[in-house]
């Protein structure tokens, strides 16, 4: 059943290179989301079994990942369906600069989303540190692509600085790697495989300091493909630059599975009795990535980018609550759904706002909710969420990691938290609400796409909905998850 | 063989030194296609007794793919960009050249206090290994032109292979050959987006690439 | 007996070194060239001559050459010829010899900015700088050699360079060998570092520090360089060439052939490059003090 998992979305790229006309390939690219999830549920149902040696395995903690993974790919794919049928072909006049432009040929396009899905399947359930790094390395090319999809300078420049800054990332990481080897050398034993499992079992026999060495150059390397401040400088580029169904993937599911290669070395560094060492430098990134993005956000003067920032905060507290230990775990694994869900909701509603309005800029856009009642809706909602309010799904991941952090006697950490929230709650409302209301000129020219509003549309419920009710196999899977991560 | 694998160390080295030094672009390209000629050496000479399938084989993978198919895709995408040294780089060359030897003084001290657990192949391993890491993220933070930093990302991985191939063993052939497809697209992917950089901008200087900012 | 041998070679066959490279590079152009002993007739001329002196100089004008004269010559009687030991040995003779080298360079310069000429100052600078980038390659060199056979004085140094050396710290010996080589087109004011055929004055670097010397003067000039010429190659010559019978005809005779093989190189290298852009020439230097302390990092393993 992994293999399905994986060789789906394989396939269905291939076919979509091949496949001349569009509409084909659309029906393509959604049918096989429909169908990748679809396994992804039955997943839930059926353990499957490990395959490759152990290499492929569906723990909790990579079955939470990939559902995620799966319900945004399912949206954006039938996002993209309509996002791709209104783009003009040919020639097209840039928004901000008035330059001419062309977009990538649709195909490439195409197959780089299925093969960006493959990548992502295969981070999430590979259990060999090995071929982890492949994977995630197969994500950072397979999104490259996609993010120069409109052909302008802009979007170059964004995407050479993510190839350049994300490659030298995880170039550091398969140093990690290697560090990681030594440390299970066995001193001069058989070496022990570095399968997490296996390596777990031997948690005895590594070698501390190497390990705990590999663990930094997981952070630093993995972090930067994440996001964690200070390397996060590609993000508000690349993800204000590329496609808001890109960047609506790139911050709901890839920055995930960057933080899954993390999480997966902090099981092995539990196992060997150092957890604590590697909880002080996540709470430190963590709460230095919500004081970077807080600051960025105020002012901001793109809205993309600031919900690039917001990506960056995310994953500053989702790093925050893995690093916290105990009930925050369960927090930041909650947390990572709810914002996955909500991210790629406003990421969407944001790309229908731009082909509106026809621009980025906070202060020019104005009366969304006038102009765009739905996506205007599901706007300031996602604002709300975003930022923690209830009833939403993201204020009881966000709640339940404040609350870890008073338990644990930690109150600086816990009011620097606080603080940090408030000014991106503050930045941010002045951006979303002054965007939503007031009066424009602007007319939206028709009633909205149905498959622009649909998506988003959904996960916006999906938030809400896990805002008031947990369902029980979610619950059970991040317990496990939360458990696995001590 | 101890004494091959430390003449090639010794070269690795003396590489990453004169990258540090070179401005003209089509040299360091042939710097590092004679790096990654020397890398697909040191797989055969680090093994112990003749060599068998399995290294000859990856011997040869990175040999093609280091030492003959990225220099060759970057000389051509050097041709198109019709520029011939780097000019103005961030740090000048001379103090490039010192921290160069700085670096590599640093790499061998800090070889000495890292506690190995096995023995590597050569005692000049780490400190080579390091030493060109060190030297392949100076080159990408302090050069401008785009297709310079792609050669410091490409001595980067070297390095970390060079670490790899003394220190480790047991890593599967899959996970080896997966590592080395991986930078083989990435490079691939980073050459088509320098020919689109040339096309749009009509430069590969990366630092002008500044537009986007708060 | 081999005490004086290594005292008297240099002194009766330095000149002929400059003959040999004078005749490799006309050779290689495709002249005949001057005949090999050109430079005895050279000095014998300049001894013969009248000096002019001018009236801004002071006496440093003329005890520039003779001092210099006199080091190189006191810096001769340390330098062994590879496994013949040198006149006076004793431990921590290489520093002396190095200062030795560097009083000649120290009365030059000052000879040469005595004579207030800006063209001799510019070249006085760039001396200075150069050999400034130039000497920590020359003592980590000495160093890397000491500490791998062991004593702090050039006769036994080179007398433990023997194929075995090679055999154990071949890489290293190797690398000191390029650090040397560069050293000594440096010192020497040899292509790719100045050009000593130029009559430019702005490309000059030493030749126009002697511009304003004549006669006898120019011919200790001519002799001390000639001297230095041949103390230099032959520190380079002992570690290329690792020929340590204990038999003093067979051990002489290798240095000299590796001397005249160095010289033949030189010329060799002199016709194929032109002279590096002076902004080139203190990265090429640092990159020789690179070599020199990477192969001293390789023998202290």
């Amino acid at each position: 059943m992994i293999l399905t998992l994986l060789l789906l979305p394989l396939l269905a790229a291939v076919a979509a290179f091949f496949l001349r006309p569009d509409m084909p390939r659309r029906i393509l690219l959604v049918l096989t989301a429909g169908a990748h999830a679809a396994v992804t549920g039955v997943t839930w149902a059926v353990q499957p079994a490990p395959t490759l040696g152990g290499w492929l395995r569906l723990d909790s903690l990579g079955q939470l990942f990939l559902s995620i993974t799966s319900a945004l790919f399912v949206a954006a794919a039938v996002y993209s369906a309509g996002y791709l049928h209104r783009e003009r072909r040919g020639a097209r006049e840039d928004f901000e600069e008035g330059l001419l432009f062309a977009n990538a040929p649709e195909p490439t396009f195409t197959t780089c989303l299925l093969l960006f899905l493959a990548a992502m399947t295969l981070v999430t359930v590979s259990h060999r540190f090995g071929l982890l790094w492949v994977a995630v390395e197969a994500t950072t090319l397979a999104s490259a692509p996609l993010i120069y999809f409109h052909r302008q300078h802009r979007s170059l420049e964004a995407t050479w600085k993510y190839l350049m800054i994300c490659s030298v990332g995880i170039a550091l990481a398969l140093l990690g790697n290697f560090f990681l080897a030594v440390a299970a050398s066995n001193h001069g034993g058989t070496p022990i495989p570095l399968v997490v499992e296996e390596l777990i079992g031997a948690a005895p026999h590594l070698h501390i300091a190497w390990l705990k060495a590999a663990f930094l150059l997981f952070l630093v390397g993995y972090g930067t493909k994440m996001g964690l401040a200070p390397l996060h400088t590609w993000l508000p580029d690349a993800h204000s630059e590329a496609p808001s169904v890109v960047s609506a993937l790139l911050s709901g599911a890839l920055l995930n599975c960057a933080f899954l290669g993390i999480l997966r070395l902090q099981q092995v560094c539990v196992a060997a009795g150092e957890a604590a060492f590697g909880q002080e430098l996540l709470v430190g990134f963590g709460l230095l990535s919500m004081a970077v993005a807080a600051v960025f956000i105020i002012g901001q003067a793109d809205y993309k980018r600031m919900l690039a920032y917001s990506s960056v905060e995310h994953m500053g507290i989702l790093t925050l609550g893995v690093g916290l230990g105990g009930a925050a775990t369960f927090g930041a694994m909650l947390h990572a759904v709810n914002h996955s869900l909500t991210k790629a909701m406003l990421f969407l509603v944001a790309g229908n706002i731009l082909a509106v309005y026809r621009s980025k800029s906070t202060s020019e856009v104005r009366g969304v909710l006038r102009v765009l009642p739905v996506s205007g809706m599901l706007w300031v909602a996602g604002f709300f969420a975003i930022t923690g309010s209830p009833p939403f799904g993201p204020f009881l991941s966000e709640f339940t990691i404040l609350k870890a952090a008073l338990d644990q006697g930690r109150h600086v950490v816990a009011i620097a938290y606080l603080v940090f929230l408030a000014m991106i709650f503050v930045g941010m409302m002045t951006i979303v609400l002054r965007m939503a209301q007031g009066v424009t000129q602007r007319e939206a020219g028709g009633p909205e796409p149905v498959l622009a509003t649909i998506p988003p549309a959904a996960l916006g419920v999906l938030v809400l909905l896990l805002g008031l009710y947990i369902p029980a196999a979610l619950q059970r899977v991040i317990e496990e998850a939360a458990r696995a991560l001590g | 063989m101890n004494l091959w694998t430390d003449s090639i160390l010794v070269l690795l080295a003396l590489a990453s030194l004169l990258l540090l030094g070179s401005s003209r672009i089509a040299g360091c390209i042939r710097i590092v296609a004679f790096q990654g000629l020397l890398l697909g050496l040191l797989t055969l000479t680090v093994q112990h007794g003749t060599p068998s399938l399995r290294p000859l084989a990856l011997a040869t993978a990175i040999i093609a793919l280091k030492g003959v198919a990225f220099p060759w895709l970057l000389a051509r995408v050097l041709r198109d960009a019709e520029v011939r040294r780097e000019v103005d780089p961030l740090v000048s060359y001379t103090v490039s050249l010192l921290i160069g030897t700085l670096a590599l003084a640093l790499s061998l001290w800090l070889s000495q206090r890292l506690p190995l657990p096995t023995k590597p192949v050569a005692s000049l391993l780490v400190p080579v290994a390091l030493f060109t890491i060190l030297a392949g993220l100076f080159v990408i933070i302090s050069r401008g032109k785009a297709l310079t930093q792609v050669l410091g990302y490409l001595v980067l991985e070297n390095g970390i292979y060079v670490f790899g191939v003394g220190l480790v063993q047991g890593t599967p052939m899959l996970v080896e050959l997966g590592v080395l497809l991986d930078v083989f697209v990435a490079v691939f992917v980073m050459g088509i987006a320098l020919f689109h950089i040339n096309r749009a901008f009509d430069h590969i200087d990366a630092d002008r690439l500044a537009v986007l900012r708060d | 007996m081999e005490a004086g041998l290594t005292f008297a070679l240099p002194l009766l066959l330095a000149p002929l070194m400059l003959g040999l490279i004078n005749r490799t590079k006309a050779l290689m152009a495709g002249r005949t060239g001057q005949p090999l002993l050109q430079t005895y007739h050279d000095l014998f001329k300049l001894l013969r001559k009248g000096a002019a002196y001018s009236r801004t100089t002071t006496w440093v004008f003329r005890a520039g050459p003779t001092v210099g004269l006199a080091a190189v010559l006191v810096a001769s009687a340390l330098v062994p010829l590879g496994g013949v030991p040198a006149a006076f040995a004793f431990p921590g003779d290489l520093i002396l010899f190095a200062y030795l080298l560097g009083l000649m360079r120290f009365f030059t310069v000052l000879a040469a900015l005595d004579t207030g000429s800006s063209f001799e100052g510019m070249g006085a600078s760039r001396e200075v700088t150069f050999s400034a980038l130039a000497e920590p390659t020359l003592l980590l060199g000495f160093a890397a050699i000491a500490r791998q056979t062991g004593s702090l004085s050039l006769s036994p140094m080179y007398a433990g360079l023997g194929s075995d050396a090679w055999r154990h710290a071949g890489p290293a010996l190797a690398l000191l060998a390029g650090a040397l080589l560069i050293v000594f087109l440096a010192e020497n004011a040899r292509i790719p570092i100045d050009d000593p055929t130029t009559h430019l004055e702005l490309t000059m670097i030493h030749e126009v520090m002697v511009l304003d010397h004549s006669g006898p003067e120019l011919a200790f000039i001519l002799y001390s360089s000639a001297l230095k010429l041949w103390l230099l190659g032959s520190l380079l010559v002992g570690i290329v060439v690792p020929v340590r019978s204990g038999i003093v005809w067979i051990d002489t005779l290798a240095m000299l052939a590796g001397l005249f093989a160095l010289a033949v190189v030189t010329g060799i290298v002199e016709s194929s490059m032109a002279r590096w852009r002076l902004l080139r020439v203190p990265q090429l230097l640092v990159g020789a003090s690179a070599l020199s302390a990477l192969a001293l990092a390789l023998i202290l393993r």
